[in-house]
């Protein structure tokens, strides 16, 4: 026997006859450290990253030969500040933000007190095809609308000709292509809130109902004495996650219109990729995305503070 | 009164209205199978038919003999399974954080729950400098990788797992089985109703996935089918039906787990509305 072997058999013996209390401390840790390793590495570890490339001029050059990767301080961000393009991703974001969420959390409050208007199986049925879009892949669903916007051949501009309107440039006029863009957003973001809406619907206690049905107060006064003080948190849940989700608007520009015609449709988000991955920029475009997040945490931070100001 | 609403009255009018809003919601997916199964020739034809005079099948056969779909569907189903090995470090974070005490729990479950405010934007580039700099770009495993585990689904499964019986436990670990082995044979067979939604929401999330196999994968030989459709849109003539059978392709075994799975879907929804 060689002599590592009896170290290793004694290891293992030293092992063995450790308490099993010792043993057992060690076993959640275990159990964690895959799961953890996963997250904090593309989560923690890569937001200290982004933050770090963002102060440099790291490129793909520089990917392939770290040597020529330096430290250029805040050169990305002034670089930014003074590029129009990233401005007119701001602005369009703002656009979409704007169009889109007060959108989708009316709509889809709207169709969510619809669907619990009545407990018939007819309207159970009908729930399936608004929570639909929410599930299916962005991929196919630009490449369905795209279809349906197409000006040739495309079936919206043949409605139109129909009522007798001319031919609509849906995705190359660049003041038409922001709206249809965002409809097709809109339509795919409304299954999620739906569904939040509805089970927050679900949740409401009868009693207040019952009580106004005594009093005999209207569909339309229970609704909104009633329905939308008590729905108060979710309608505001639903709003930060919306605005969050339509601050980092990114799948629909980019295959329905690749953030055209000229930069019309670009967002932020894809204003971020485009750097990254088309110009292999990796500096410039980490400093874009530490702007986003720095957007977006000041956002979230002012809307939790102002709800909490509404409870107290 | 007579502004007031008789129940009996808005029930059918709001059943009207809402089924008139499914269909024009549903209606896009409709124009997607029908026109999958046009011939190429009739999807030009204006006015637009509704549905193909002569149904035909040449598109999808061609996104396999002349495209390579049949390799796309092989990498996503690749990156599907391989999320489900994310979902079992899920259930081994989830059974630590719900069965055990130990020094930093409270931390470092705030610490998981803190990644989900991350937006994608900010890990986008770093996770590919990462994924390039331990060599896992262009693979599926780099692929599955960033989204691997979700904290969401382990905040899920903590707390699903808090509310099995600790004597269950107990009574395994007197009888001297290790800690995978009671999780694998006691903790998660008591856990089904939560491996449905996280199960259901995996595939889901694996199968669409987008964003990542894009910037990962390199070279056809690992894209995948949201990849690969995504390339139909890029081609010089425009094939409508081809486009559409794409999409098909993608959104169809969607549909058929909704139908079958849709109150989990609708509950991991609903619960992840209320994290």
């Amino acid at each position: 026997m060689t002599e590592t072997a009896i170290r290793g058999e004694a290891a293992s013996r030293r092992f063995a006859f450790r308490p099993l209390r010792m043993r057992g401390m060690l076993v959640p840790y275990a159990l964690i450290t895959p799961a953890l390793v996963c997250l904090l590495t593309f989560n923690v570890l890569s937001i200290a990253v982004a933050a770090a490339v963002s102060l440099t001029n790291l490129d793909i050059s520089g990917l392939a030969d770290h040597s020529q990767v330096r430290f250029v301080g805040l050169a990305n961000y002034r670089a930014m500040f003074v590029d129009p393009a990233f401005w007119e991703a701001l602005r369009n974001t703002l656009f979409f933000v704007a169009l889109g969420v007060p959108t989708l959390v009316v709509g889809s409050l709207a169709i969510a007190i619809a669907l619990n208007h009545s407990k018939s199986r007819f309207f159970r049925a009908l729930r399936a095809f608004y929570f639909l879009p929410a599930i299916t892949a962005i991929v196919a669903i630009s490449l369905i609308w795209g279809n349906l916007y197409n000006s040739q051949f495309g079936l919206l501009n043949w409605l139109l000709s129909v009522i007798g309107k001319g031919p609509v440039e849906w995705l190359s006029d660049s003041t038409i292509a922001k709206f249809s863009v965002a409809l097709v957003a809109i339509w795919r973001g409304s299954g999620l809130d739906t569904i939040i809406f509805l089970a927050a619907l679900q949740a409401l206690p009868a009693e207040y109902y019952e009580a106004a049905a005594i009093d005999g107060a209207g569909e339309w006064r229970k609704i909104f004495n009633i329905t939308l003080p008590l729905m108060r948190f979710a309608i505001f849940f639903v709003t930060v996650t919306t605005l969050i989700s339509w601050m980092q608007f990114f799948d629909e520009p980019y295959v329905l219109t690749q953030g055209g015609p000229v930069h019309a449709t670009t967002s932020m988000s894809l204003y971020i990729y485009q750097q990254g991955f088309r110009g292999n920029e990796f500096g410039f475009a980490s400093a874009a995305s530490m702007v986003l997040f720095a957007i977006i945490a000041v956002v979230t931070a002012v809307q939790l503070r102002g709800r909490r100001g509404e409870e107290a | 009164m007579v502004t007031t609403w008789k129940r009996g009255v808005s029930v059918p009018i709001v059943g009207a209205l809402l089924l008139i809003g499914a269909v024009l919601t549903a209606f896009p997916f409709f124009w997607m199978v029908t026109t999958s199964l046009k011939p190429l020739i009739e999807s030009y034809n204006y006015p637009p038919t509704v549905l193909p005079s002569a149904p035909t099948l040449d598109s999808y056969k061609a996104l396999f003999s002349d495209f390579e779909f049949g390799r796309y569907l092989r990498n996503t189903i690749v990156v599907v399974l391989l999320g489900y090995v994310g979902m079992f470090f899920v259930a081994m974070a989830g059974y630590a954080f719900a069965k055990f005490r130990f020094r930093g729990k409270g931390l470092l479950f705030l610490l998981v729950l803190s990644t989900l405010m991350v937006p994608i934007q900010v890990t986008m580039i770093p996770t590919y400098l990462i994924l390039n700099g331990i060599q896992l770009t262009n693979t599926l495993v780099g692929i599955a990788l960033p989204t691997l585990v979700s904290a969401f689904n382990i905040f899920l499964f903590r707390q699903f797992m808090s509310t099995i019986p600790d004597e269950f436990i107990e009574a395994a670990r007197l009888d001297g089985a290790g800690e995978l082995r009671i999780l694998i044979s006691i903790v998660l067979p008591l856990s089904k109703p939560i491996l449905a939604v996280g199960g259901v929401l995996t595939f889901i999330s694996g199968w669409n996935s987008f964003i990542w196999p894009l910037i990962i994968a390199n070279d056809q030989q690992n894209y995948t089918l949201s990849v690969g459709i995504s390339l139909l849109n890029k081609q010089l003539a425009i094939n409508p039906p081809l486009q559409m059978a794409g999409a098909s392709l993608m959104v169809v075994p969607i549909v058929i787990v909704f139908v079958l799975f849709q109150r989990y879907i609708v509950q991991g929804f609903t619960m992840s509305g209320l994290r």
